[in-house]
Order: structure tokens, then sequence, then C-alpha cells
């Protein structure tokens, strides 16, 4: 192996001593995604107890077509909240980019495609609008995004007119949350996903290796795959499940058509979530978007060019957003005005769940899109335990409240400058 | 005794009716640390932006390793090899050592950021400085004390081939033992033939470090003296205009 070299990297030592440096440094209160996790784990277990339908196929299945829309959406937030910005936009812009696709499918229906791509350059235009505003200008990202809010839906409803509703007539786009795939989609959906894992970590390694750098232990990266796999596999298999229940024709009749099999929603999620972490983590351009969430005057005066930053976040969560309106669309089946005007908070609360910071600098993608996750679980147990929408609303603030504050006091334990 | 690296001649600055700089001469050798001292108001920010490239000079030339130069921009300085660590620092708190230390000058392969590469180059600029009070380098900057980050921010000027290290006040804010250990990572920057400027109010921590020493009083440079041939009294004389310009070329 390599030399010993002067100084410590992290990756030194054996196994054992590098679970034994994660839990000291879960101690020291740096959580990642664990207040994530436990929520997530903690509501599961609730709901499951207090109602016998949470754990069937057919609705853990639901909570996860139900939450792909906010994963989505939260994880174009995060783009501009890692800056400290915020898009209150968001979701009234795929609410807008939506009706304008609906409403040229009425005329040209036979140019989805080109009507769909349309509504993603609205949605790449009004990215570039509030970017310029933000940072060529110095409109706070807040009053901007907050008067496209205010004014995003007056144009829903002069493009849905009278009505100010229309129903998708694509069935393209209605299978991506409704359709499934074949079962052995699912399965090769996750064998490709421990096949990405496996090689990046694997192309890590021979880099470190090559550069003369300690590597950590082979078994960390088993027990990683491992528990993927583990996950995945159970997630397949649920999904696998057939999930019909009653009707007419008894399972045996040639006439039954099962639903099983993964919602074809789930790969699309999977990649764009892939594509997003690798630009954040592994791209010279997720490196600077930090640095200026961190310190924009040292980010400056380290060469990087922050105004361009901050234009590219921007047309970033606009265009992602545009995603979670495809999704969304294609749940509900139509676009009313005001499509989109209450998610947005929901994927603010989803990110700051996730241990992203709303003043910048700090916080991952995969942790806000398990954010998102435990948003919309509370939302899926409240609606089959049949709570009031009141309650419903009341126990989902309560939750971020929770999420945040063991975030600030884990922090505050951990001691060091970053307590905000 | 190589050539000096910067040879400051004549150079004048002024901002509307106020004359800052004065006709200002200064030489500062590769391989010395040159303490730059004055009473506040004196000129050594502005003496020091013009170098950085941030205030361009009014007047005056500026031999850069025997050549003219025009320094208009920072980036132009950067170019040459003149570093400014400036008292703020400049890091990003939310990023570890090695990401700050490469901050704005990344490097890539295979299209992705080559860690292993930057890790390996970080630990050896540190290394090259004898720095061994961090745990790690992948350990973020909120987690490291006042003179970790000092150490940090001056390793980055090693990682940029930097020629020039101007240092600005780098111990104002630091307790005793760190005080000692900037200082002692000053003179090994200076051991590795750059040529170190350092701006400091505390003559204890100028007289431990410094090779020369140049006084500005009321934007003349009214003395560059060598450390080993003066004592405190002349040097506070000089920066409190109680004795005259004495200026040694």
């Amino acid at each position: 192996m390599s030399e010993k070299l002067a100084l410590n990297t992290g990756h030194e030592g054996t196994t054992r001593d590098q679970l034994a440096s994660y839990f000291s440094r879960l101690k020291a209160g740096d959580m990642g995604p664990l207040p994530a996790v436990g929520a997530a784990v903690l509501l599961m277990a609730l709901f499951s107890l207090l109602s016998n339908v949470f754990l069937t196929p057919i609705n853990l299945t639901n909570l996860l077509v139900q939450s792909a829309t906010l994963i989505m959406l939260t994880s174009a937030l995060v783009f501009v909240i890692l800056l400290a910005e915020i898009d209150l936009s968001a979701g009234v812009t795929f609410g807008t980019g939506m009706a304008i696709f609906v409403k040229l499918n009425q005329s040209s229906p036979n140019t989805w495609i080109l009507n769909l791509l349309l509504a993603f350059v609205f949605g790449f235009a009004v990215g570039w609008f509030m970017g310029f505003f933000v940072a060529k200008i110095g409109v706070p990202s807040f009053v901007i995004s907050l008067a496209l809010y205010l004014a995003f839906p007056g144009v829903m409803l002069i493009i849905l007119g009278e009505g100010g509703i229309l129903t998708l007539q694509v069935p393209e786009v209605m299978a991506i949350m409704n359709g499934t795939m074949p079962l052995w989609a699912g399965w090769l959906l996750l064998a490709l996903c421990l096949a990405a894992t496996a090689a990046m970590s694997l192309w890590d390694r021979a880099r470190r290796l090559k550069a003369n750098l300690p590597v950590r232990p082979l078994p960390l990266l088993g027990m990683k795959l491992g528990g993927v796999a583990v996950i995945g596999a159970v997630i397949v298999q649920i999904c696998n499940i057939d999930r019909r229940q009653g009707g007419l024709l008894s399972a045996t009749d040639p006439n039954y058509h099962p639903i099983q099999g993964m919602p074809i929603v789930v790969p699309f999620v999977v990649v764009i979530l892939f594509i997003c972490t690798f630009m954040l983590d592994r791209t010279r351009f997720g490196r600077h978007l930090y640095a200026v969430g961190g310190n924009p005057e040292a980010a400056r005066r380290a060469g990087i060019k922050v105004a361009k930053i901050r234009m590219t976040a921007f047309i970033i969560c606009s265009t992602l957003a545009m995603i979670a309106g495809v999704f969304n669309v294609s749940r509900i089946g139509n676009v009313e005005s005001g499509a989109g005007k209450s998610i947005v908070l929901e994927g603010v609360a989803a990110a700051v769940v996730g241990g992203v910071s709303l003043f910048g600098g700090r916080g991952r993608l995969a942790y806000a899109a398990l954010g998102a996750f435990v948003i919309s679980t509370i939302d899926n147990g409240l609606g089959l335990l049949g709570v009031p929408a009141g309650l419903n609303f009341i126990i989902t603030g309560s939750v971020l409240l929770i999420a945040a504050t063991i975030d600030a006091l884990a922090r505050k334990r951990a001691g060091g400058t970053l307590l905000r | 005794m190589s050539a000096p690296v910067i040879q400051l001649t004549g150079i004048t600055k002024s901002f509307g009716p106020v004359d800052v700089l004065k006709g200002v001469n200064l030489v500062v050798n590769p391989g010395k640390v040159t303490a730059l001292v004055g009473d506040n108001g004196a000129g050594k920010s502005t003496l020091i932006k013009g170098l950085a490239g941030v205030q361009p000079y009014d007047q005056g030339t500026v031999l850069f390793e025997g050549k003219e130069v025009h320094l208009t921009t920072p980036r132009q300085a950067s170019a040459l090899g003149i570093e400014v660590v400036y008292q703020d620092l400049a890091l990003c708190e939310n990023l570890d050592i090695v990401q700050n230390m490469f901050l704005g000058r990344e490097e890539l392969s295979q299209l992705t950021l080559d860690e292993s590469n930057m890790e390996f180059a970080a630990v050896k600029a540190l290394e090259s400085l004898s720095v061994k009070t961090v745990k790690s380098v992948r350990q973020k900057v909120s987690s490291l004390s006042g003179g970790q980050r000092q150490t940090v921010a001056i390793a980055r000027t090693v990682l940029r081939d930097a020629k020039v290290v101007i240092l600005d006040e780098p111990t104002a804010a630091l307790g005793v033992a760190q005080t000692e250990q900037v200082l002692n990572l000053v003179r090994r920057l200076a051991d590795k033939g750059i040529a170190v400027i350092i701006i400091s109010h505390n003559l204890i921590d100028v007289f431990k470090v410094a090779d020369d020493i140049a006084v500005l009083y009321l934007g003349n440079m009214v003395a560059q003296l060598k450390t080993s041939e003066t004592n405190h009294n002349d040097v506070i004389g000089y920066i409190t205009g109680i004795k005259g310009s004495k200026e040694t070329k």
C-alpha cells in the first residue's frame, strides 16, 4: 500500500475504526440523515399500528407514487436553498407550465412531446428571469419569487379560461404515475442501482490508490451495498405483489388482470436523484454552489463567478420543478388554476426535515428527498386514519418544528460556529 | 543573495485631495520575511492593495523579478504569484480543508472533481509547512481553531505556487500558543524561498519573525531596516515620527 502520510484523511484504519469514528461523529452532533430516517421509521411504525390499511402493498405503493411529486419539488428547491435563497414560486411555476402544456394539447394533441418541451422551456425561462433579478439586480429571492407566486395563479386562470380547469388527455404522461413496469424491471432497476453504487465506490477507490492515498476497508463498501440491496429488495417485492382487491373476477379467471409491478415513476425519480447528486458532489459547479452558499465573499475572492452560479441554480430549480409538475398532472389528471400553490411550502419543510440548512451551504440532496418521503408519509397516514384536514396540517407543521429543533440542538452540542 | 522579487520605486496614491502614499520605495527579497509596520493611516493597506492589484497605484514603478509590471487586477497579481491572505481569511466554513485549499481552482479528471489528487496535494502542502495540528484534512473548516484556519489560508498560497505572500495581521485574533504556531509557519514559508510581507501592529511578533522591517509614516517609507541591526525603540521612533527618514537601499 501507500507510504504513511503526515496527516489523516479520514480513510485510515480498519472497519472497526471507521465505525467507531462514525459513532463518535454522531455523538458529537453530526447526525446526517438520522433524524429523517428516525422520523420515517417512527411514523411508519405508528401508522401501521393505528391503521390496518397502511402496511398493505396497495397503500405502500401508493405512498411511493404519492411522494414522487414532493421529492422532485424538494430536489429542485435544494439547489436554491443551498445558496441560502428561496423559491416560493417553484410550485406555481410548474402549475403554469402544466397549464401551458394541457392548453396546447387541446389544439394540437399530436405534438404533445413538443408541447411538453415548451413547458420545460417555460420553466427554464422563469428560472432565468428569477436568477437575473436575484443575481444581477439584487432583489431578494424571497421577494421576486413571492411576486411570481402571486402572479402565476392569475396567468393560469387566463390560460385555462372560464372553468379554470383542464384535463390531461395524454396516455403516455398519465402512465408515469398510474402505470406499472413488468415484474422483472423492478429487479433490474435494483440491480442497476447496486451496480452504479458499487462502480462509483470502486472508481473512487481506484483513484485514491493511484494517488497513493489510504482507502477505507472493503467490508464497509459491502455493508453499504448490503443495506441498499435489502431495502431495495423489500421495496421491489412489495411493488410486485398483486394489489388488486375485490372486484368481480376471481384470481383464477383468465380475464383477471393483476395490478402489480413497480410504478413507472420510480426509475424516473431514481435517475434524476442520481444525476443531481452527481452534479452536486462531483462537479465543479456543485462545489462552487456549496462554496457560494457557505461564504459568497470567499467564493468571489477565490475567482468563482458568484452571479453565474446563482443564475444557474435558479434555472435548475425551475426546470426540475417542471418535472414535479409532470408528475403532479399525471397523478391528478388535470390542471386547475392555483396548481402547485400549497405544495411549495411542503417542499421547503421537507428540505429542512432532511437537514438542509436554510442559511445555505449545508445539507445533502438525498437526505432532503428522505425528508420529502417523511412529509408524504404523514399525509398518507393521516389520510388513512380519517383525521380531519385541519389536524393534518397541524401535525405536519409540528413535525417540521421537531425536526428543525433536533437539528439545531444537535449542532449546538457539536459547538462550533455553524450554529445556525 | 538573489535579486529582489519586488522593487517599488516612487509609488504614489491619492484619494481625491488626500495623498496616502507619497513616493514610497520598498524592496522585498525572496526567502525573507519583510514586516510592514506603521501607525493607523500610515498607508500600509493602500500599499498592499496596490500589490494585490485591487487598487492600482497612481505613479511609480513596480519591478517584479526585475521586470516592470502594472498591477491592475487581482487576477493579474495572482498570475504573477502574488497572493494575499486577508484578515478575514476568506474560507468557506461549510467546506473541508482540501476543498478550501482548492477553492476556485479545483482539479478535474474524467470530467469530475479529482478529489484524490487534490487531497494528496493538500496533504503535501501542509506537510511541507510542517503542519501537524489538524486531525484530518477532510475536517470542515468550521471545526478548526483560529490558528488552524490561518494555517489553511496560508497553505493555500503554497498550493498556488506563490512567489510573494502578503499576510494582513495574521496574528491579530490569536492566543499565545497559536500566535507562536503561525509565526513558525511564516518562517517556514520564507524558508521555502517565498518572499513574505507581513503587516503587523505587534512589534514583539515582528522582531521574532521578520528579516527586514519597513516603516511607513504618513505615506512615506521612513525606514527599511535589518531586524538584526535595529531595536524596539528605534522602530517605535520611526512609527511615531520622532525619528526622521533614514532609508536603507
